[in-house]
């Protein structure tokens, strides 16, 4: 183990990783690198996941007051209990898989964090905090979108920005031409003997098409069939040891991963993970939301583990478009709130921590949820500028106040 | 702005060549001429049906355009009897929920059972942990089912017999509107107890009353098991200082597990999951969803206010006097005062106060418009003109929500036909599979067809957010649904989908299928009336002379112009 990362620290991964590689990942590291391409892994965890049962308050009293059926055990007091972070916050103990980056200091949490907009509408939440001008309908594309559109891309590519979905999420519609692309070993014409003849009359007529969506989606369709056909991501295996569980997310993380791997070129991956409206029968520390939570971290820790020293390179963000209310509902369940959490992982992440102001549950936003004390914007603006190099981010927030000092300080310098 | 195809066209040189040879009408540099009489029967069929069957644009030309328009709003005059022998062999459609129930899923519920006392007896006893069966061990449970018993079958026929009353009923307009009221009070089928549910839903709820009024559709949704269930209002229960006194000694019971049969385990476990208090997430999708639509003008204390008001709409239980209907239990209501909108309700309500919104929200101005906006969206525009929807949403309200009379004032207006909006509008993934199964005169069981909607992204009766799926472009515009759509369209016509039969070579004579030349545009006028644009009808002559391609057979060339840029649009 030493040998190996001594072998690291005198070679030029560690500098790809600013100097700085989180040990999880040193301990795991195999040569490879991903070309000096910082990636971005969002993910959006949809229904609005119950962020107090995620990362639990266990310190507050009236957490447990709020919650007398779906509380998660303090640290300790039970076999099934929260896992304690910093003697405050306990991580839902189906996160497990996770605790081992943030005590390593490859993860960190940000609490209180969500959107200033008061509504509890699931889909214009999501359509907010996706077009990233919550309270403001009319944007038409994704921050993500004009993220990549602020950044110069290191390699020319058809796949700098991939939704690993069935259809092209708003955080990515725009004209950027990100791609979807919810199985990658199926990306492709089969037409037996004629593919390839097929593939290129398809390609030329869309060519020839009148300009709009359909023309633009199927020019850059065709480009990244070529290159997935190529560098043929599907037929790389998951590596360390990793075992992702066999379930959509699962799949989606690592056929990411597999991108990532195949050095197309990608610097921005989506995917989402939906299951957590839970108004009924939620459960604390054993339970539905239980049973989600440790599916969703398996896959997650089992992507760093996969990605290996090259995690060094890639920062995966999580979001929700909102938390769900402090008090449980009379089902044992929770109704929609205010604000979450989000898991921040991997390459620059000053982890170990929980971030953001904690307001506290006894003065709560409208009288019944968690207040918003971090802008997830804020998040994002120290992810993309400190991670991927965006350096003008008006046009990715417009409108928004993009004071650094409200940065959190997720990333070391 | 939109540049039109046939715009793009005339800017072209090829376009100019087309003009002067007749290929398309003439039109103003800016503005396209009004549709053609074949056009507007094809637009018709476009959206008022899942497109046209070969012949369909002459007969809808022999009884005229407005007589199809007139026949379609009325479809329980329309002849249908061919689709029930189709449906014949898909049993569950004719089941009672409480048949469902005793089928599928009280089978699953004792194989559950049984998996548990197996695996508490591997266990030592002591350890609590030991004697409970764990997640895959009851996921296991359903292995011990025969197939055909497995609750999933009930979803599987559901579907495939849409995508068969889709493609082959005449009563087409009846199926687009059954696509979008099922989608406008979505539920997930996948959710607990609503697999059993949905059924009913479709066959009891949804389609009776679709043509009549809004207020009925709305109120008889309310009361479904299948939203009783989806949205949690069947477990939604008053605060204990709200409720009326209670019998002692009785003790009712709720939602997931009404429909058991009681073992002691059971019932304690009931008694301790009992609903304690409001649940307010159907009362909030009522509002945003349903009716008033999201900026219509509700708060979140209307939404609390709401739910207290719906209080106590349930669901029956099998097993005890119930079949899984709706039931209001009195007990469990919230009898407190309440203010909802403007409208007060004084302490000691019931049943009504729930009735009467449900009628306020069905006759709001807020509805109307956000009704009239959506059925524009699905069957004129992504973007609607404005003067359309109020005037649509004039016509609801006059009209006292009547919905037969709505869907009138939308196909029958100036704007319906405005050429702006022939072939504008892109298909959704279940309109796009359909029409081309009618467009080569294919039969099918359905199954294989729903299997490919999954790959595009719109598997039925699954979408999981009460929101339904969108009604736009943007939606389904995407890379990995472009290329589900292009196998698709290659599948199908070289007749590789299962229970699928297309044979596209008969569709033209012998003759032109001899000519490649020929059998493009034979297939171009009954694929798509014509309407290929110059570039791909040059892509595929080109591809058929170009001799170092392997010879491409007039099955492959129809999946080509069904996979084309124009057969995607409607």
């Amino acid at each position: 183990m030493f040998d190996r990362r001594m072998f690291l620290k005198s070679s030029g991964l560690a500098l790809v990783a600013g100097g700085f590689l989180p040990k999880v990942f040193v301990r795991m590291a195999e040569a490879g690198t991903t070309e000096g391409c910082k990636v971005l892994v969002a993910i959006f965890q949809r229904g609005a996941v119950d962020g107090l049962n995620v990362l639990v308050p266990y310190a507050e009293k009236s957490y447990y007051d709020a919650r007398p059926s779906i509380a998660v055990p303090r640290p300790g007091s039970a076999e099934n209990a929260a896992l304690d972070l910093d003697g405050f916050f306990g991580l839902h103990p189906s996160m497990a898989p996770l605790l081992p980056y943030f005590k390593d200091r490859s993860a960190a949490f940000v609490h209180a964090v969500g959107s200033p907009d008061a509504t509890r509408s699931h889909f214009d939440a999501q359509d907010f905090m996706e077009s990233g001008t919550p309270g403001v309908k009319s944007t038409r594309d994704g921050f993500l979108c004009r993220a990549l559109e602020q950044k110069k891309a290191p390699k020319a590519t058809p796949l700098r920005a991939v939704a690993v979905t069935p259809g092209l999420p708003r955080i990515l519609s725009g004209s950027a031409g990100a791609i979807s692309m919810p199985n990658i070993g199926q990306f492709g014409i089969r037409a037996g003997a004629l593919t390839q003849p097929v593939a290129e009359s398809f390609e030329s007529m869309y060519a020839g098409a009148v300009a709009g969506a359909l023309q633009a989606t199927a020019r850059e369709s065709f480009e990244a069939v070529k290159l997935v056909e190529s560098a043929e991501p599907a037929k790389i295996a998951p590596e360390n040891g990793a075992d992702y569980p066999k379930n959509p997310f699962g799949n989606s993380l690592k056929q990411i991963a597999q991108l990532i791997k195949a050095d197309v070129g990608l610097e921005i991956a989506f995917t989402d993970v939906g299951g957590w409206d839970t108004h009924a029968g939620e459960g604390g520390a054993e339970g539905q939301l239980s049973n989600r939570l440790r599916d969703y971290a398996q896959a997650i820790a089992a992507f760093a583990k996969d990605l290996g020293s090259r995690m060094g390179d890639v920062t995966l963000v999580t979001m929700s478009e909102f938390g769900r209310t402090v008090k449980e509902n009379g089902n044992r369940g929770t109704d929609h709130g205010h604000a979450n959490h989000m898991l921040l992982l991997g390459g620059g992440v000053a982890g170990g921590k929980v971030y953001g102001r904690w307001p506290g549950l006894e003065t709560l936003y409208e009288a019944r949820d968690l207040a918003v004390t971090t802008d997830f914007r804020d998040v994002f603006a120290e992810v993309l500028s400190k991670r991927l190099g965006v350096a003008n981010l008006r046009p990715v927030f417009p409108g928004y106040d993009l004071d650094e000092k409200k940065h959190l300080g997720i990333f070391a310098a | 702005m939109k540049v039109h195809i046939r715009t793009a066209l005339l800017l072209s040189v090829l376009g100019a060549l087309l003009v002067a040879a007749g290929h398309v009408p003439a039109f103003g540099s800016s503005e396209r001429a009004a549709m053609t009489s074949r056009e507007k029967a094809l637009h018709v069929l476009n959206r008022l049906a899942f497109g046209p069957r070969p012949g369909d644009v002459e007969k809808v030309l022999a009884m005229g355009v407005g007589n199809y328009i007139e026949s379609q709003l009325k479809p329980e005059r329309i002849p249908d009897t061919a689709i029930a022998e189709k449906l014949r062999h898909l049993p569950t459609l004719q089941m009672t929920t409480a048949q469902l129930y005793d089928n599928f899923e009280r089978p699953l519920r004792e194989a559950k059972r049984e998996r548990k006392r197996q695996a508490a007896g591997k266990g030592n006893g002591e350890n609590g942990g030991a004697a409970q069966a764990s997640d895959t061990d009851i996921a296991k449970a359903k292995d011990m089912i025969p197939p055909e018993n497995r609750p999933r079958r009930i979803v599987e026929e559901l579907s495939a017999a849409r995508v068969i009353r889709a493609t082959d009923s005449e009563r087409q307009l009846n199926e687009v509107m059954a696509d979008f009221w099922m989608n406008h009070f979505n539920v997930f089928a996948a959710k607990g107890l609503d697999r059993i549910f949905v059924t009913s839903y479709e066959r009891d709820v949804v389609r009776p009353q679709m043509w009549g009024k809004f207020e009925d559709l709305l109120l008889a949704t309310a009361k479904s098991p299948a939203m009783l269930f989806y949205l949690d209002n069947a477990r939604s229960v008053a605060d204990e200082r709200h409720r009326s006194a209670m019998p002692a000694g009785r003790m009712p019971l709720f939602g997931r597990r009404a429909l058991l049969d009681m073992d002691p385990e059971t019932a304690k476990q009931l008694k301790e999951n009992a609903p304690k208090g409001i649940n307010e997430n159907y009362a909030r999708e009522l509002m945003e969803l349903h009716t008033l639509g999201v900026d219509g003008g509700y708060t979140q204390k209307d939404v609390t206010e709401l739910a207290r008001v719906l209080t106590g709409w349930s669901i029956g239980q099998r097993g005890r006097g119930g079949e899984g209907e709706f039931v209001f239990r009195a007990l469990m209501h919230d009898v407190g005062s309440k203010r909802v909108l403007g409208r007060t309700f004084p302490p000691g309500g019931g049943i009504e106060e729930g009735e009467t919104m449900i009628r306020i929200l069905a006759h709001h101005a807020s509805t109307a418009r956000h009704l009239a906006t959506q059925l524009c969206q699905r069957l004129v525009s992504d973007d609607p003109p404005k003067a359309l929807v109020e005037r649509v949403a004039k016509t609801f309200l006059k009209t006292d929500g009547n919905l037969r009379e709505t869907v009138r004032a939308i196909v029958t207006s100036p704007e319906f036909f405005e050429p702006q909006f022939y072939r504008s509008k892109v298909k959704s993934p279940f309109e796009y599979v359909v029409s081309a199964v009618r467009a080569v005169n294919a039969t099918t069981d359905g199954r294989a067809l729903a299997r490919q909607l999954v790959e595009m992204g719109e598997p039925l009766y699954m979408c999981q957010p009460p929101t339904g799926y969108a009604d736009r472009a943007d939606a389904w515009v995407n890379s990995g649904a472009l290329i589900a759509r292009l196998n698709f369209a290659l599948a199908l016509a070289a007749g590789q989908l299962p229970g699928t039969s297309a044979l596209p070579q008969r569709l033209i004579s012998e003759t032109e299928v001899a000519s490649a030349d020929k059998s493009v545009d034979a297939l171009a006028r009954v694929l798509v009336n014509g309407d290929l644009s110059e570039s791909t009808r040059e892509t595929i002559r080109q591809r058929l002379t170009d001799d170092a391609s392997p010879a491409i057979p007039v099955s492959t060339i129809a999946g080509l112009i069904l996979g084309s840029p124009e057969f995607q649009k409607q």
